[in-house]
């Protein structure tokens, strides 16, 4: 470390001598942050390109036939076949495309609707109101987040075929409904965005429990609740293990969809990448619309919890 | 919602509810009653959606595994006879249940690790004052809207043994070709490059906005005292994200050790390898449960692995707040608050 240090020491004493342009610029950039060099932007290209390799080799081999990936003279530049692959991945009768896409929309809409429900009502409880047991009840929440999904598994299985349920949406659906995170995450975001006197004033106007709710409350929670919303409707919609032990490959969602496409005994690729990339479009037009939203929202979600 | 009833008629208060020193002795109206009954049960209504929905489909499930653990579960009659911690016995006696157990590990390590070291230089990069912020952002995130079944058949590919990209690259420069789906090892590493194509860019934010709530001054004062990037780096910027890297740690860990979806789809068969090679904790379960259709040991496996996250959890908390804790101490814990907007 001390090598690191000396010839940094005689930084304060430099600062009165003059310096090269170079030396100038160095130091504008530790002190304020100031304009990152070409090392950074060259990294974050690395980053860039790694992040969207894998889309546009689904797209490569998915544009070719089966002989694309063991062809000698291999291209980097797609073939024309994309369209004819996604078609024959859409009328495969194995895999049930459209209704697993609609399946996956519906569902995963559902979730994250009940998801926000339950957990910016109790996230408001949690936060602004005073009721005996609130704390080892909070704490209660943030540790069942760490109680694995595989540990209800089993009996939530034999729960659903005695209701007659497998194979049925709403037992992906049902078990969904709440999340710790989200109550955790609504009660800290609902703390720091709402002053208790502005509560204060609502119930000494004489407004009741629910008023002061749903015109102070629901309304500081829409940005969270926005945020919530998305993150869980992407993580429905990536949902594999409990879809896939659940439904019924007759009527999937498209993740289990997506798993029917390699369980043949020979393996198209052109055709499988083919599905995935199109099984992935929906979440890409969701992320172009609202990929800002979900960073903010990751990022606020980690200075506050 | 409910409650909507107990909201008094009218808005106005009535003259001596401004009165709290008279409280003793009053004799409370009806209206008066209602808005106490409201102010004690509102919030007990409020929970209550979420606190029942959990009962049902998170306490009572984990209550009832560790019944049926203790069974020999029958499926047609859909009932168990207890046998006590036969299951359990049987479980840690299979082989198959610690190659399992390595290859969890195995493949947690391989994805958190070098995971964590690169979003946290990612984090750097994006945390200097750069252009078009926003486009760099989503772009280390834009992984992780993609299933992670989709990026598991996209790896396979690319980790194809012989008509594989990687091996294709690998032969072009003169190297030996990779058995990744024949030794533990690289089918291994092939499945953590999964999960981390998927995660780094996720963690790389939350470990940025962390960054970005560290006060620039600190960084003012240690150029002016003479201390390199590097060095600046290592003083305040890791001390600085320990909170945050303790969080980071122990949500991949919950997630890393119940990996299921990338080893599943990493062939054709979903069985973990023709020798168990790449066979998870929680795919050994699916296939003890929804192959063998033997829920008692399926149930038995769960809280095994429920056991093996916590203390891991814990172990994971004791040891990086050891690791991180007297740097930490230099720097108050307001400055965690203060966030910065993103």
């Amino acid at each position: 470390m001390s090598s690191l240090n000396s010839p940094a020491a005689l930084s304060i004493v430099e600062s009165s001598i003059p310096e090269t342009p170079q030396r100038r610029h160095n130091r504008t950039t530790r002190i304020k942050g100031r304009r990152a060099g070409f090392w950074v932007y060259a990294g974050l290209g690395v980053v860039f390109i790694a992040s969207l390799f894998p889309f546009y080799w689904s797209f490569l081999i998915g544009s070719g036939d089966s002989t694309t990936i063991n062809d000698p003279d291999f291209s980097w530049w797609p073939a024309g076949n994309f369209l004819a692959n996604a078609q024959t991945v859409v009328n495969d009768p194995a895999v049930n495309f459209w209704p697993a896409l609609w399946n996956s929309i519906y569902s995963s809409a559902l979730i994250a609707a009940a998801v926000v429900v339950t957990s910016t009502l109790a996230g408001w409880a949690f936060a602004k109101l005073r009721f005996p047991g609130s704390k080892p009840l909070l704490v209660f929440v943030v540790a069942t987040m760490a109680v694995p999904m595989q540990l209800g598994v089993v009996p939530l299985y034999i729960l659903f075929s005695d209701l007659g349920w497998t194979g049925q949406i709403g037992a992906i659906i049902i078990p969904a409904v709440t999340s710790a995170f989200g109550v955790f995450w609504m009660t800290q975001y609902l703390r720091q965005s709402v002053p208790d006197e502005l509560i204060e004033a609502a119930r000494v106007d004489g407004a009741s429990m629910i008023r002061t709710f749903w015109t102070i409350g629901v309304v500081a929670a829409r940005p969270a609740a926005a945020m919530l919303g998305l993150f869980t409707f992407v993580t429905a919609w990536n949902n594999f293990f409990w879809p896939f032990i659940v439904l019924d490959r007759s009527d999937p969602t498209l993740p289990v969809a997506l798993s029917l496409l390699q369980s043949n005994h020979f393996v198209d690729y052109s055709i499988v990448l083919a599905g995935v990339l199109l099984s992935t479009i929906p979440l890409l037009l969701l992320f172009v619309v609202a990929g800002k939203q979900l960073v903010s929202g990751i990022m606020q979600g980690a200075v506050k919890g | 919602m409910t409650s909507t009833q107990t909201r008094p008629p009218a808005p106005a208060a009535p003259p001596h509810h401004a009165e709290p020193a008279a409280r003793p002795v009053r004799v409370l109206g009806f209206r008066q009653h209602l808005s106490r009954w409201d102010l004690k049960f509102s919030p007990y209504l409020y929970i209550s959606p979420f606190f029942i929905m959990f009962a049902v489909v998170g306490l009572f499930p984990i209550g009832y595994t560790a019944v049926i653990s203790l069974m020999d579960w029958d499926l047609v009659r859909n009932s168990g006879e207890f046998i006590g911690l036969d299951q359990y016995v049987w479980i840690l006696q299979n082989p198959q249940f610690w190659t399992a157990l390595r290859n969890t590990f195995s493949i947690f390590l391989l994805s958190s690790v070098p995971q964590l070291i690169a979003a946290i230089f990612i984090a750097a990069m994006l945390d200097r004052n750069i252009r078009a912020k926003t486009f760099w952002r989503m772009s280390v995130l834009v992984p992780f809207v993609m299933a992670p079944v989709a990026v598991a058949l996209i790896f396979s590919n690319m980790f194809g043994d012989v008509h594989g990209l990687v091996n294709g690259i690998l032969t072009d420069l003169g190297l030996p070709a990779v058995p990744w789906h024949k030794d533990p090892f690289w089918s291994h590493v092939a499945i953590a490059t999964m999960v981390n194509f998927r995660w780094t860019g996720y963690n790389t934010l939350i470990l940025l906005a962390a960054m970005q709530a560290i006060p620039r001054d600190y960084y003012e004062a240690a150029t002016v005292d003479g201390a390199g990037a590097f060095r600046q780096f290592l003083s305040i910027t890791l001390p600085s994200l320990k909170a945050t890297l303790i969080f980071v740690i122990i949500t991949s860990t919950i997630g890393g050790l119940q990996i299921f979806d990338e080893p599943r789809m990493f062939d054709n068969t979903g069985e973990g390898g023709p020798a168990q090679q790449w066979l998870t904790i929680t795919l050994f379960l699916y296939n003890i449960g929804w192959g063998e259709w033997n829920f008692g040991r399926a149930a038995a496996l769960a809280w095994i692995l429920f056991l093996i996250i916590l203390v891991i959890g814990l172990i994971n908390l004791a040891v990086t707040r050891a690791l991180v804790r007297d740097e930490g101490a230099r720097s108050p814990k307001a400055k965690k608050q203060k966030g910065v907007r993103a």
